[in-house]
This record gives structure tokens, C-alpha cells and sequence, in this order.
């Protein structure tokens, strides 16, 4: 395959929803407005853990203006039953519990009762006439606490599946898993320096700028109708049809314009709650909205950890062993991301003797829900702090120590599998190289930090749809919710692939019933899967087109020939568009696929810092991202993804974390408390796209959205150390922190 | 609070009459009330400026103002920018930059970068970054944001 020849990819067009989005027009969730709507609110436990004695719903349903009111009683109670939601597996009756506390609160702001009424200030005063008598239980925040034989029990039923074997007692460990290689012992003997640290990090939510909203419409004929902001459809369809016990087919789900998701907005919360409300109202729409705070206390962030890394390596910095153990906080229900974070914890190198151990432990915080390389950023932060402090041990530059022992292709992954054509070595000598890397950083606390990432991507399920029209564009209709611009990177394929101009190419994302089965927006697999839809979609308009053609000319189909959109007979030519103009039968393509040939993406950070000594204050100077894209179908949203990557691994190094007082109330639930960068924050940051095309994909796609937020945390750790002679071991290193840091170390 | 008031105000340079309850927020009166779903509610306490309108020319919160306070003002949105049937040059630089991903802080940040380039035509990048310090964007980094308010100034010289 070569890369040059390409006339759209590549390229930098306006994003076909553009316009909308500038002037405000495009219809986000809380947009949706319908006739006869009512407000749905949410009343959530003031407990971090409680058993429900009862609870009165007589004063808010005699409050004017009330017109329905709920609890876990109007769900259906749902079995033990496993859902993969593409980015996390759940247990269903878990789910159920989460979207209406069943018999006890697990957290402070799990839901318990919802009102709709005829506006949400109603519904409001509704909420407070609410009356639940609780029994307050003891409760633990931490994992590792909650891991004890004496920590209190979150869910009676909870046994640890240990390597597979499930357990016979009481728990919060829900699970157990390892990943193992070669004789960690002997390689460990090998080694000349290990070294051997502990680490803990906060629990972080995704921080998407609108919050979760949605509105449902059940019917009378009990076709249920959802307009909702997700990154999918029919993964929404799929968690209604189970959760309310509703046939799919009665389900139709309309994404609306999503503003941020990063994991978050896979999991349902409000959809079910709303649809009940609009059964229960006498089958009126019911919108319900969260508040900001509603959306940190109520929503699933990503595990709090502790994280124990050993690793060893020789004089001349050969990796000879490395040893993990990550805990991870599940919150109220199992499900962390542990799996991934031990996936991908020693991705980027070659080693023959490991062991990874995970746990995924429940505990009194909410439910833990997907962000950006669900459980990678905690990994990466612990085992790229151990292998900066190893480099320095064995006297070797950073990169160079890790360029010593990069994978390549044809070497194992940390879980097993082989690495195909990968792009490590190739970021890692862009980053040596780099002007970055090469001008020397003066000044005093100053520091300059590095740091890699691996990430494995997902492929996913895609369909799409494309129709010719009359005038030879392209109506091309797609299911993937495009939460960074992604019409842009789809539409750039299907013109590429049909050699006509990306202008006609019209775009749309459509819901469950106006396309195939799409998986979520997640995992880094759209402009690679959807992608792949619509490149199988453009070969198959080519064929049908030439067909017509062939019909035009009176010639046999194979004669004709098909390039740069234009259609070829002897000295016969129509361009795409010429032919479109002469259709009789309209021209119509789709394709579904399950691509395989995802292709893992690394990152590789440099950044500069300086530290306020006396208020430990992280400022960041100067950053630059570098990493292997694979081809950049649309550069700039690629630089974008590297960017915001970036800023969120920022977030999580140095601000943002979920605060509990005494008795497990949430008190940051505010963005002011809960503070994420802003442009003050930050420098401008710098990338580099490191083109190693993935040979999985007919344009070379590698998912790029995950890789960039891992490396912050332990580039800015490492940095933070070059400056000041501190090694941060805790999540964020916020100014506290920083200060207590540096007072202990005198 | 069932009762509401007439608020009579000018929006986007035309004026209006509509019916407010006092404790709607000017926010509630242009999404609710007015149908300008262009502000957006992100926090609805003054921290991210999704919802970031000017009020007789000064950059507000409009989660943080009383739609009753709107009465004999006028109030300037994300749907006025364009105008005459071209966008505002701020507008058509956040597209050519990619400047949004998501697009659901966009309005806010047009807003915001409105009014400092009404009063500053000029920012360096530093006193960008600080005038947008009060809109959050979690997908950009803000990078492009900051280079599409910089190239929109330079484009007005």
C-alpha cells in the first residue's frame, strides 16, 4: 500500500456539521423539545451506605403539577445476566440496582425515587417531599480497605472469581486475574538494579461538558421512543430492551448531537428511569436532564488504584523482569477496568518474565463507568515511573533506556497475543530526535519529563448505507454517534474510496432504526471500523456503478474500468457525476463488518515543568505528543484527539479527584471543586503524527483517541522529580501534595 | 411562584416580549422560553461558560442572571453572530482550525472570544488564555481554540 497517491485523506476539510455547530443550531440532548413534555428529577441517597426501610411518595405525588413518581419497585427484577457494552461488561442486575437503588444505597448519590412533573422547578420541590427512612451501615471508600476480612460488606452476594474458581464467603473482591510468563524468579536473579515502588491514584471522571440527558416517550402502543446524547444508539436499545423488559423492536433510540462522552455516556442512567415516568404519566414525553452535580456523584467515573510495580533490568538496560499488582476501585458494583490496566501496563516493552496481578474490588463510590483507555492511564502512570527511576539507576538517557527493550513486530503483548506492525520504535526515535528533546531546559525547578504509552484499540461493528443522487453526490447514512468529527474522517473515506470530492459526500448519523447495528463511539474504532463500512460500502457502489455503465454502453460489465471517479470503456468516459445524471434505477450500497484488523497506537510524552516550591504548584512549560496514528485520515482531528488526550492526563496528574468527608459524602461535586485545565492551565501542545500505516485496515487506520492521556501523569511525574529531586508516588499532584512531598523530603 | 412576568427585551437585535417566572434564569428565558437552545447548560453554576452570553455588551453567565433582569436590556447569543449570511469571523476560524470536537462548549467559547476581541482587538496568546480561563472544553486542550481567537484577530487587521 502506498500513502502518497491519496487525494482526500490526508487532507484538513470543514466538518460537514460544522455550520451547525458554530451557530448554535445543532440539537444536542437537552435540546430535544416535544409536545406535551414533562421534567423528570432524580432524588439520590444522602448515604454513602444504607439499607431503605421505606419511603413515602405521598406528599410529592399530591404536589400540583406532579405526574408521576417512581422507585426500583416499577422495574422489572432482573436475573444475573452478562451485557457487554463494547467498552465493559456488566451484570445486568447490577445495572438494574444502579439505575434505582433496590433494597440498600450503595453511594452517596445513588438513585432512589425520580418525578416527572409539568416543569423541573416542580419536580424539584417534588423531590424534597419525598420520605426515606434509611438505616445508615458502615461503609469503605478505599479498596484496599475494603479488601480486609473486617470491611464491611457492599452486596450479600458477591463471591471472588478467583482465576475462574469462584469463591464460597462474603466480599467486595469481585475478581482475581493474572497475567504470567517466563520464571519471574530467575529473572529477577538476572537483574543488577530492581526496583520496586507503590502508588495510588484518585478516582477521575470523564468530565464531558453536558451532562447526561434524555427524553423518552413510551406510547400507547408501547413502542418506546428515546432522543438521547450517547455514543450508541443500540447499545442504549440493547440496555432498555433488558433492563424494562421490552421486546428491541418496540425500542427506537435517536442519538442526538453528543457534547463529550470519553467512556461515560455508554452505560444508561436517566433512559430507563424516563420511560417509566412517561408510561406511568398517562404516555407523555418526560425529559430529565442531570446537574452538574448529579453528573460527578451520580455518573460512573474511572477507578481510584493502588498499584505495586517491581521491575529489574541489567547493567546495559535490558528489561529482565517485571511484577504488577494493580487494585482498582469498581465503586458500588464489579466491573473496573483492571483488565485492561494489566493488558497494558508492560505493553511497550519486550520482557520474558512477568506477572500481573488484578483485583476488582468494590466499594461505597459510584458505579465505575469507561474513560479513555478505561484503566490504562493508573497503570501507565505506576510502570512509567518505575522505568524512569530504572534508566537513571542503570545511567541511561530515557529514551534510549526504552528504545533498549521496545517492542516490534512479531513480539508478545503483556496478555498474550503477538504485536503485528507496530509503530514504538519509530515514535520513540521521533521523540529523540525531536527539538523538544534536544534544547535544553534551564532555569531553576525546572524539570524535563518523558514517558510512553501503549494502547490496543477495538475494531467494533459498523454498518452504513450510501444512496447516489441525481446531481452524483453521495448521500452516505452512518450510526456512529460523531462525538469529534467523525462525519468528517468517515465521508473522507467513502470519497477516497470512490475517487469523487469530499464535498459530495453528505453525511449523516442516524438512530436504531434507520441503520445497521453500530457499536458504541468508544475504544478508538470508529474512523477505523465505520471507516471500514464505507469503504466496503464505495466498493460496492463502484461495481454496481460500473455495472450501469456497461448497461449505458451495451459493453460487458468487466470491460469496464473504474478510477480517480471516473468510469472508463474503450475511449468511453463518464465521470461519477455524469453517470449519477443518467441512473434510471437509483444506485444504493450497504455494508456491515466486524473488522479484526485493529492495530495498537503508542504514545510517546515529553514535558517540561516547574514547581512552585513553596506552594507545590505544577506549572507546565512546554509539551509535545508524539505517536504512532497509523495513516491520519484528517490530521487535524488527530492532533486534536493527541490534544485533549493530553489535557485530561493533565487533569488527572495534577487537579482532579473525587473528595469524601468522614461520613462518604461526595463534596466536590462541582466543577469549581472538581477542577478540570483550563486555558490557563495549559501550554499550547505540540504533536507529532507518526505515520506507521496498520496493515489491519485498507487506509492503514490505527484508533488514536486513547493513547494520549496515559502518558501525562508519569511524564509529568518524572519531570516533577528532574526538577525538584521528588518522587511522586499519589494521584493528583496537586499543590498539597506537591508541598507535603517536599516538606518530607527537607 | 406560579405567577410569571412579561420581560421585554431585545435579542440578537430584535425585541421580544415574554412571559418569566423570577426564578427562571436567563439562561431558562433563552432556552426555554425563547427557543435559543445555542447556550448550553454544563454546570448551571457559573464554572464552565457553556451558557456565556453577552448582557448590554458584557460577557455574563446567563445560568448566573435572573431572566427578569434581561427587561429593557439587550441580550447577545451564539445565533446572532453570523450575520448577513456569512459567519462571524470567529466562527469561520474555529471551523478551519477544528477548533471544536464535540462543539457543545463552542457557543460559550464564541461568546467569550467575542468579547475580548470587542474590547482587546489585539490578545497576545497569554491574555487569550486568561479571558478564556472561564470556559471549559474538556476535547481540544484548548490549543486550537486559542490559535483560532488568535488568527481571527489577525485576520480583522
Amino acid at each position: 500500500m502506498t500513502t502518497s497517491t491519496y487525494k482526500v485523506i490526508g487532507s484538513r476539510p470543514l466538518r460537514p456539521d460544522g455550520v451547525d455547530k458554530v451557530t448554535g443550531r445543532a440539537l444536542y440532548g437537552a435540546d430535544v423539545k416535544l409536545p406535551g413534555m414533562l421534567h423528570g428529577k432524580v432524588l439520590r441517597s444522602p448515604h454513602a451506605h444504607a439499607r431503605i426501610l421505606s419511603i413515602d411518595l405521598s406528599a410529592a405525588r399530591a404536589l400540583p403539577g406532579v405526574r408521576a413518581v417512581v422507585t426500583a419497585q416499577d422495574l422489572p427484577l432482573i436475573g444475573d445476566q452478562m451485557a457487554d457494552l463494547g467498552e465493559s461488561t456488566v451484570n445486568l442486575r447490577y445495572v438494574s440496582n444502579n439505575i434505582l437503588a433496590h433494597d440498600k444505597v450503595l453511594y452517596y448519590g445513588h438513585a432512589v425515587a425520580a418525578v416527572a412533573a409539568d416543569n423541573v422547578h416542580v419536580a424539584e420541590e417534588a423531590l424534597a417531599l419525598i420520605k426515606v427512612e434509611y438505616e445508615r451501615l458502615p461503609h469503605v471508600l478505599d479498596g484496599k480497605q475494603a479488601m480486609l476480612p473486617e470491611a464491611p460488606i457492599l452486596l450479600s452476594d458477591l463471591r471472588t472469581n478467583e482465576l475462574g474458581k469462584i469463591g464460597d464467603a462474603p466480599t467486595n473482591v469481585a475478581s482475581h486475574l493474572c497475567h504470567q510468563r517466563g520464571d519471574l524468579a530467575a529473572g529477577f536473579a538476572q537483574a543488577d538494579v530492581v526496583v520496586e515502588r507503590t502508588f495510588q491514584t484518585a478516582m477521575v471522571h470523564q468530565g464531558y461538558i453536558e451532562p447526561q440527558t434524555v427524553t423518552a416517550l413510551w406510547n400507547e402502543d408501547d413502542q418506546l421512543s428515546i432522543w438521547c446524547s450517547t455514543q450508541g444508539a443500540f447499545s442504549v436499545q440493547e440496555q432498555l430492551a433488558e433492563l424494562l423488559q421490552v421486546p428491541l423492536s418496540r425500542i427506537t433510540v435517536t442519538p442526538t448531537e453528543i457534547g463529550g462522552g470519553f467512556g461515560g455516556k455508554i452505560n444508561v442512567y436517566l433512559d430507563p428511569v424516563a420511560a417509566l415516568l412517561s408510561r406511568k404519566a398517562g404516555h407523555r414525553p418526560v425529559k430529565m436532564t442531570m446537574t452538574r452535580a448529579e453528573v460527578l456523584a451520580g455518573t460512573g467515573p474511572t477507578s481510584g488504584s493502588h498499584i505495586r510495580v517491581k521491575m529489574g533490568a541489567r547493567r546495559d538496560g535490558t528489561l529482565t523482569a517485571a511484577e504488577a499488582e494493580l487494585i482498582y476501585e469498581a465503586g458500588a458494583y464489579p466491573g473496573s477496568p483492571v483488565g485492561a490496566g494489566c493488558s497494558v501496563i508492560f505493553g511497550p516493552y519486550r520482557l520474558e518474565n512477568l506477572q500481573i496481578d488484578g483485583y476488582d474490588v468494590v466499594v461505597n463510590r459510584p458505579k465505575t463507568a469507561a474513560y479513555r483507555a478505561p484503566g490504562g492511564t493508573n497503570a501507565i502512570f505506576a510502570s512509567e515511573t518505575v522505568i524512569d527511576e530504572l534508566a537513571e539507576a542503570v545511567g541511561l538517557d530515557p529514551v534510549e533506556f526504552r528504545l533498549r527493550n521496545a517492542v516490534r513486530e512479531g513480539d508478545p503483548r503483556p496478555d498474550g497475543p503477538e504485536y503485528r506492525r507496530i509503530g514504538l520504535v519509530e515514535t520513540l526515535e521521533a521523540a529523540r530526535t525531536h527539538p523538544h528533546y534536544q534544547t535544553r531546559l534551564t532555569g531553576k525547578h525546572r524539570g524535563r519529563g518523558f514517558a510512553v504509552s501503549a494502547w490496543f484499540n477495538w475494531g467494533g461493528k459498523s454498518s452504513a448505507t450510501a444512496t447516489v443522487n441525481k446531481d452524483g453526490t453521495v448521500n452516505l447514512i452512518e450510526g456512529s454517534t460523531d462525538i469529534g468529527g467523525s462525519r468528517a474522517s468517515i465521508a473522507m473515506q467513502l470519497a477516497e474510496t470512490l475517487g469523487v470530492a469530499y464535498d459530495d459526500i453528505r453525511p449523516q448519523v442516524v438512530g436504531t432504526a434507520g441503520v445497521g447495528y453500530n457499536d458504541v463511539t468508544g475504544g478508538s474504532r470508529t474512523t477505523f471500523g465505520t471507516g471500514w463500512a464505507v469503504y466496503e460500502v464505495g466498493k460496492a457502489l463502484l461495481a454496481e456503478m460500473g455495472r450501469r455503465a456497461a448497461d449505458y454502453w451495451d459493453v460487458p460489465a468487466e470491460s469496464v474500468h473504474a478510477e480517480n471517479g471516473v468510469f472508463a470503456h474503450n475511449g468511453d468516459r463518464l465521470t461519477f457525476r455524469e453517470l449519477a445524471g443518467k441512473l434510471d434505477v437509483p444506485v444504493t450500497a450497504s455494508a456491515a463488518v466486524h473488522p479484526q484488523g485493529y492495530g495498537p497506537g503508542f504514545g510517546a510524552h515529553i514535558v517540561d515543568v516547574e514547581v512552585d516550591v513553596e506552594t507545590g504548584k505544577v506549572t507546565i512549560l512546554r509539551y509535545t505528543a508524539l505517536q504512532d496514528v497509523g495513516k491520519a485520515i484528517h490530521p487535524s482531528y488527530v492532533e486534536g484527539q493527541l490534544q485533549g488526550g493530553v489535557a485530561q492526563g493533565i487533569g488527572w496528574a495534577l487537579n482532579e479527584e473525587y473528595i469524601y468527608d468522614a461520613q462518604g459524602r461526595l463534596v466536590n461535586a462541582s466543577l469549581l471543586d472538581y477542577r478540570m485545565p483550563t486555558a490557563l492551565d495549559l501550554p499550547m501542545i505540540d504533536t507529532v503524527l507518526v505515520e506507521v500505516p496498520n496493515p489491519g485496515h485498507p487506509y492503514g487506520v490505527r484508533g488514536v483517541g486513547e493513547v494520549p492521556i496515559m502518558p501525562p501523569a508519569a511524564a509529568v511525574a518524572n519531570a516533577i522529580y528532574q526538577a525538584v529531586g521528588v518522587r511522586m508516588a499519589e494521584l493528583p499532584m496537586s499543590p498539597a501534595r506537591m508541598a507535603a512531598a517536599l516538606a518530607a523530603q527537607g | 411562584m406560579q405567577y410569571k412576568m412579561i420581560v421585554s427585551t431585545t435579542v440578537n437585535g430584535s425585541a421580544v416580549d415574554v412571559l418569566c417566572e423570577p426564578r427562571q434564569s436567563l439562561l431558562e428565558l433563552l432556552r426555554d422560553g425563547l427557543g435559543l437552545t445555542g447556550a448550553k447548560e454544563g454546570c448551571n453554576n457559573g464554572n464552565c461558560g457553556a451558557c456565556n452570553v453577552l448582557l448590554d455588551g458584557v460577557l455574563v453567565n446567563s445560568c448566573l442572571v435572573l431572566g427578569v433582569e434581561a427587561e429593557g436590556r439587550t441580550v447577545e447569543t451564539v445565533e446572532g453572530l453570523a450575520a448577513g449570511g456569512k459567519l462571524h469571523p470567529l466562527q469561520q476560524k474555529f471551523l478551519e482550525h477544528a477548533a471544536l470536537q464535540c462543539g457543545i462548549c463552542t457557543p460559550g467559547f464564541l461568546l467569550s472570544a467575542k468579547a475580548l476581541l470587542d474590547q482587546n482587538p489585539d490578545p497576545t496568546e497569554a491574555e487569550v488564555r486568561h479571558w478564556l480561563a472561564g470556559n471549559l472544553c474538556r476535547c481540544t486542550g484548548y490549543d486550537k481554540i486559542v490559535r483560532a481567537v488568535l488568527d481571527a484577530a489577525d485576520a480583522a487587521d
